[in-house]
């Protein structure tokens, strides 16, 4: 059964079933990564050009090794954005690339609906690997496999994003995603943070970060920036770390096991806690090695759907 | 377009400041009422036109037009956009300073004049609106004696408000003496800076960043305050709020000489429709909510809103095709404007026939102190003609403006202008 969309270029309105679908198809591309010859011909003779229009380290490797591992040819295109715009166009450049005969678009951009915008431009498949403070759909999707993973189930776990969700793609996709799973969301962080009306996502918002915790199975941390376009947000990172850092302390004090999840980079001590970051709670590593199975679903389905 | 004896017959003649709804015929020469009343009947060199159960109305003003000339005549020039005017129904436009270079010095105003005189018959009426500051940059103030002697009927840095306080106190306090009002983009810039659309759920939901509703109503009511401390007379242009409709009733139930305008595409459209990332829901002020709209027309209803105007915003199909956080601001407005006021409007029991011609007529000639136009013989024909009931689809193709950057593009509206005069000039549309 193929996805209800060509394209992935968000979580929201994905149908459950597609969600379960990826979620379901990595399974099976996890298998393939514990193998020793970890490649599999899917995508032999396909074409899948990786646009990154925003400098990503994570997110480009993950797609290129899935990219790869499903025997796809790929090509990169690295490029800041602002520096493009002064010369060619998103339209044209797509528009080139795509006369050479390619077949998918991974883009990372840092206008939100970039990767809308490209898929009425273009005819191949688009993936959208972050577009600005919109959406991040395979983050998310490789969070919920994890979650999955890790507590055998999305419904009804309770799920906390904590710090920037004014300025996170991560953090919008998650609530989609999730809430369309059956978990239970909030959010948390200083209301400066706090975009305004989200809880008309469905989600609850804490501004204290203890409450927030004694509400929660799964902490998402995001990652925390002082300044954003020339502005603050937020006093200073000791004071955010002091009040709404993830410490082993603060654990503790929840007393109950938390799932402890962040997309990275991390800023050990300003939102998590080194200990954290590297103790027994946390599934940050197994959320790399699962973005490489999600996104090896997403374009295995894409790719090979009608 | 043609200059001839003409005879409207049967026409429903709407005249609000004279009080005048009547079904009248007029026989119209060398661009002069020559007669009017029952069954009149002309000579064999007259052509008829019969407008049973159309209206003509006092020719139209547009007071918030881009007519981007001089110096962005690829997205429009005084000959197209003049000409999109006159297709939607008016015979008159303010422009807007936004222009290269800025409408800061009388050469430009003599420029602009020289051309609409000689474009199009000079059958649109165009009437600059000159900057408050030299080259809009908020800090020394145009000459504005000079300027307005040059033809400038208001001041405006549109696009650019004057953000000190200060500098919006002398430019009131100068204008004042000349009887002309400022007309201030409300936006306070330091709440709104990267900002591409409205703050509220729906810029949460597509993670963009947004522009508060409260950077408009900060600075409308700052600039009440100061027009009121100043003695000044103030217009908000393309006003967008609950809150600025809100402070604008207030002002004027306390007498204070405060006016404001709409555009069409705060009246009709809300933020919902950036969920479709289509660059032509982009504008500054930006598609509000739901509850914006209600107010809008609620503002037009009771009188707080005097004016409809289209903030008229041309660009060229490239510069909007990109991202939306790089595009441009701004939409046209001429062609539909008529179309979605009725339709919107009229037909939705928010204004009457005669409350619309008000707005689009009367008032906005009575802030920038124009003369009415005038219905009685003798006069000279200055016309819009309606057609309330025509079912038309908008094709942004068939525009007559250089420009096709409208979200309005396959709209089926009802009523719409079916010709206009001036200057003895005829161009049905």
């Amino acid at each position: 059964m193929p996805l209800a969309s060509r394209h992935l270029l968000g979580l929201e309105g994905m149908p459950k079933e597609d969600i379960q679908l990826i979620l379901d198809t990595a399974t099976s591309f996890r298998e393939v990564l514990e193998r020793p010859i970890k490649k599999v011909p899917t995508l032999q003779g396909k074409t899948i050009v990786n646009l990154f229009f925003e400098s990503s380290t994570r997110t480009r490797i993950s797609f290129e090794l899935a990219e790869r591992r499903l025997s796809a040819d790929v090509v990169n295109f690295s490029a800041d954005a602002s520096s493009v715009r002064k010369g060619e166009t998103l339209k044209d450049t797509a528009r080139n690339i795509e006369a050479m005969k390619i077949d998918m678009v991974v883009i990372r951009h840092a206008a939100p609906g970039a990767s809308h915008f490209l898929s009425n431009v273009i005819k191949s498949n688009v993936i959208n690997a972050g577009d600005g403070a919109h959406e991040h759909p395979t983050q998310a999707l490789l969070d919920m496999y994890t979650i999955r993973e890790k507590l055998g189930k999305l419904d009804g776990v309770r799920v906390c994003i904590v710090g920037d969700i004014s300025h996170s793609r991560v953090a919008l996709s998650n609530i989609y995603g999730l809430k369309t799973m059956g978990a239970v969301v909030s959010v948390c962080g200083p209301k400066t943070l706090i975009p305004r009306e989200v809880e008309k996502l469905g989600v609850n918002v804490f501004y204290n970060v203890d409450d927030a915790l004694k509400n929660a199975d799964v902490l998402n941390v995001l990652r925390i920036q002082l300044e954003r376009q020339d502005r603050t947000f937020f006093p200073s990172t000791r004071e955010y770390h002091q009040y709404f850092g993830i410490t082993r302390g603060r654990l503790k004090n929840a007393g109950k096991p938390i799932v402890i999840m962040h997309p990275g980079p991390i800023n050990r001590d300003v939102e998590l806690s080194a200990d954290v970051a590297d103790g027994e709670a946390s599934v940050i590593l197994q959320q790399v090695l699962n973005g490489v199975a999600v996104r090896m679903a997403v374009l295995y389905l894409l790719g090979t759907g009608s | 377009m043609s200059k001839m004896k003409i005879l409207l017959k049967n026409g429903r003649v709407i005249e609000p400041s004279a009080g005048i709804d009547a079904v009248s015929d007029i026989l119209i020469v060398d661009g002069i009422i020559e007669k009017m009343g029952a069954r009149l009947s002309g000579g064999k060199d007259v052509q008829e036109i019969d407008l049973k159960d159309k209206i003509v109305a006092p020719g139209f003003i547009d007071m918030h037009v881009h007519l981007r000339e001089p110096g962005f005549e690829h997205k429009e020039t005084i000959e197209t956009g003049t000409l999109a005017a006159a297709w939607g129904g008016f015979t008159a436009v303010c422009c807007m300073p936004n222009t290269s270079p800025a409408i800061d010095d009388a050469s430009v105003i003599k420029h602009i004049a020289e051309r609409a005189r000689s474009v199009n018959d000079g059958l649109v009426d165009v009437y600059p609106v000159a900057a408050v500051t030299m080259g809009r940059e908020g800090k020394y103030l145009t000459p504005m004696m000079e300027l307005v002697e040059a033809g400038a009927v208001a001041f405006t840095d549109d696009g650019a408000p004057v953000e000190s306080a200060d500098v919006m106190r002398r430019a009131l306090e100068y204008a004042s003496m000349l009887g002309k009002p400022i007309i201030q983009h409300a936006e306070e810039v330091s709440m709104t800076k990267g900002g591409v659309m409205n703050e509220g759920f729906v810029s949460t939901a597509l993670g963009m960043q947004a522009m508060p509703p409260i950077a408009e109503e900060i600075m409308v009511n700052r600039d009440i305050r100061l027009a009121a401390y100043a003695g000044a007379r103030y217009h908000v242009a393309h006003i967008s709020t609950i809150g600025s409709v809100e402070s604008v009733r207030s002002a004027k139930r306390k007498k204070m000489p405060v006016t404001c305008e709409v555009t069409p595409h705060h009246f009709t459209l809300t933020d919902e429709s950036v969920r479709s990332f289509d660059t032509n829901t982009k504008m500054n002020p930006p598609l509000r909510t739901r509850e914006d709209v209600e107010a809008m027309k609620e503002g037009l209803h009771d009188g707080t809103i005097d004016v409809i105007a289209t903030d008229h915003a041309p660009h060229s199909y490239d510069e909007k095709q990109v991202e939306f956080m790089y595009a441009p601001f701004g939409i046209v407005g001429l062609e539909t404007a008529l179309g979605l006021a009725i339709t919107e409007l009229v037909h939705k029991n928010v204004l009457t026939l005669v409350q619309l011609i008000e707005k689009l007529s009367v008032n906005p000639r009575r802030i920038l102190s124009l003369p009415l136009i005038k219905f009685g013989e003798g006069e000279k024909a200055n016309l819009t003609l309606i057609d309330p009931e025509c079912e038309w689809i908008v094709d942004t193709q068939k525009f007559k403006s250089k420009s096709k950057n409208s979200p309005f593009d396959g709209w089926k509206l009802t009523g719409k202008a079916i010709g206009v005069f001036n200057k003895g000039y005829f161009l049905p549309t």
